[in-house]
């Protein structure tokens, strides 16, 4: 089995949100990257546990800058066999997808897996344009993950509950909670990532369709209004007549 | 301007969050709403569709089959803007409709686009900690716009509705079981939640959060260690990474108001935070606080809300 799984760093979860040069970027002052949950916790590891239990190669893929390498040898520690990374400022969605796709094009896996979504952009959209760009059945939001020879079953979100998708390999998956447990890498892991190839790519012409041109914050809230624990009908009151939502 | 709107359709009811795209397109441009199946699309009109084109070939949104319904009706309508709900469907198609036409998708939409010059879609990011204007460069547009951002607006409309019988070639996927999560309205589409966390020491206290989640006509969340330690199930985690949700009101009690607990919950409209801790950070996120012991609250609020809803 070869699978292929799209990493990207995100900033911790704790960072505080800001932005510099006019609001055009997102000020990385104090910002640790880590690797986004999505790509570590659900899909790199629900890889790992398929390939244990099948045989078969992890490769990561991930396109950005030598700054991205730190994340990349996190999880090749997590246990990937080998990483690409696709040199290149990621510029939008499209942009990365149409080079995740053409290196996929070139490679054939069995299995292409996306996280649901990064946790700055929040854009869900990579895995299924590089789906439609390879032309195979995309499979988002998806919870389980068991392969029995070519077909996989997949429970997918859906409003409401889940839907239970059987698939033919190969298909592309953005993965969701639920998919595996989280990994904590071992020191051996750690050591063993180092030696581990990571192939840098040069990246392919695109136009840029879309690009982010200022950040703003949320307008600050008023402060909280505190209600005695006794008086729930002045809560009531106001969610009614001040806030209207009751 | 020409706009698709991509509208879901379940056991043939539009979603609601299709009449909230319809409605937004109708403000961009002249819709053309596309759907599928066995489906009432009478309503569309009323929230500003002038068109509905309806393929009864594809009975569900498989990925593949619905972007070639879009993609088809694009050319054919010769569009330049496509519009998708940012949910669980829209965020399985909306990517490939976007790959397929070339287009720029500004992903997550919470405002109408500026359209005067450039065309700019504010979106959320950073998991609602920010926004972030999407320039979109391209001739043809896709904008997926985020479920309870925009409030639909009836006009009173009446659309023509044909069908269609484009060739959408065969579904990669094929959809074997439905597993439900139970009745009630699912909680990216709520407008009331009630949600509670470890400060309800165990699964067995939370009968008085559903008590007044029924009072209120509200679905229940829940924080991440719930979830985890199996006290809720895990379609109620709420936060960056669970659900993230939008709802106009949401009641969180013993939930300390974690950054990444506020991440999926600050879209909010209103927020109400019990907790016995007044240096809780949820406080700072809140509208309305009451510093107190959840066991007792829960249930006198529920009382006064019974009392309010009787009197209505
Ligand atoms: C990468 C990452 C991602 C995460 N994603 C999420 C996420 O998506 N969603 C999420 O929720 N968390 C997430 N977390 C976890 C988050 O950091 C917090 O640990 C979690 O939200 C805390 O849950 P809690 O508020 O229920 O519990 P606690 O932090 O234990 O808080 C319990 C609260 O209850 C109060 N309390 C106690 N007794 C009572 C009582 N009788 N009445 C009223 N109040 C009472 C306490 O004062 C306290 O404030 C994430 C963490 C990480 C590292
Ligand atoms: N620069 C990148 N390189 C590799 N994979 C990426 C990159 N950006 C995003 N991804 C993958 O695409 C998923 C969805 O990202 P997004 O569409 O930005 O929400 C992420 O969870 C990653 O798996």
């Amino acid at each position: 089995m070869k699978l292929l799984v799209c990493i990207s760093k995100a900033p911790d979860t704790t960072s505080k949100i800001a932005f510099t040069d006019g609001d055009t970027k997102f000020d990385e002052n104090g910002v640790q990257y880590i690797v986004n949950p999505y790509d570590e916790w659900y899909a790199l590891v629900r890889a790992l546990e398929l390939v244990e239990a099948n045989g078969g190669t992890v490769t990561t893929i991930t396109v950005g800058t030598a700054a991205d390498d730190p994340t990349i040898r996190k999880a090749l520690a997590i246990g990937a066999n080998d990483a690409v990374r696709i040199d290149a400022e990621p510029k939008d969605a499209f942009f990365v997808a149409k080079q995740i796709a053409e290196y996929a094009k070139a490679n054939e896996f069995d299995i292409v897996f996306t996280g649901k979504e990064t946790i700055n952009y929040n854009g869900a959209q990579l895995g299924g344009m590089i789906a439609e760009f390879l032309n195979q059945p995309y499979v988002s939001l998806a919870e389980k993950l068991d392969i029995a020879g070519n077909v996989a079953t997949l429970d997918r979100m859906v409003a409401g509950g889940s839907e239970v998708i059987e698939v033919n390999t190969p298909f592309v998956l953005s993965a969701a909670k639920g998919m595996a447990e989280q990994r904590i890498p071992n020191m051996r892991g750690i050591m063993a990532a180092r030696t581990k190839p990571l192939t840098v790519v040069p990246a392919t012409e695109v136009s840029n369709l879309s690009e982010i041109v200022s950040y703003e914050m949320p307008a600050e809230k008023s402060a909280c209004k505190y209600i005695e624990a006794d008086n729930m009908d002045e809560l009531v009151e106001l969610l009614h007549n001040e806030a209207k939502v009751i | 301007m020409s706009v698709i709107v991509f509208v879901e359709s379940k056991n043939g009811n539009v979603s609601k969050a299709s009449f909230e795209a319809v409605s937004y397109g109708s403000k961009i441009g002249d819709v053309t709403a596309v759907t599928y199946g066995d489906v009432d699309a009478t309503a569309l009109g009323e929230f500003g569709a002038k068109k509905v084109l309806v393929h009864k070939g594809l009975s569900s949104a498989n990925d593949q089959q619905a972007t070639k319904l879009v993609v088809a009706a694009v050319e054919e309508t010769g569009a330049d803007t496509v519009i998708f709900s940012q949910d669980q469907i829209g965020k399985a198609i909306a990517p490939r409709v976007s790959a397929a036409l070339n287009a720029g998708h500004a992903s997550g939409a919470i405002e109408l686009p500026k359209t005067d010059g450039d065309f700019i879609v504010k979106t959320n990011v950073f998991s609602g900690k920010a926004f972030a204007n999407v320039k979109l460069n391209s001739d043809k547009k896709v904008i997926s716009l985020l479920p309870n951002s925009f409030s639909p607006e009836k006009i009173g409309g009446s659309a023509e509705i044909s069908e269609v019988s484009y060739d959408l070639g065969s579904a990669g996927i094929t959809v074997k079981d439905f597993k439900s999560e139970g009745e009630g309205v699912p909680l990216p589409e709520a407008e009331l939640v009630v949600s509670a966390g470890r400060g309800l020491k165990g699964p067995e206290n939370w009968g008085m959060v559903e008590d007044l989640a029924a009072t209120l006509g509200a679905t229940t969340a829940c924080s991440r260690p719930v979830a985890d330690i199996g006290w809720r199930p895990h379609h109620e985690h709420v936060g960056q990474t669970g659900v993230a949700i939008r709802p106009n009101l949401y009641i969180a009690a013993g939930i300390s108001g974690a950054i990444q607990h506020l991440a999926g919950v600050n879209g909010s409209k209103t927020i109400v935070v019990i907790n016995t801790d007044s240096e809780a950070p949820f406080f700072k996120a809140a509208d309305y606080g009451i510093v107190g012991d959840a066991f007792e609250v829960l249930p006198k609020l529920n009382e006064a809300l019974k009392k309010f809803k009787a009197a209505q």
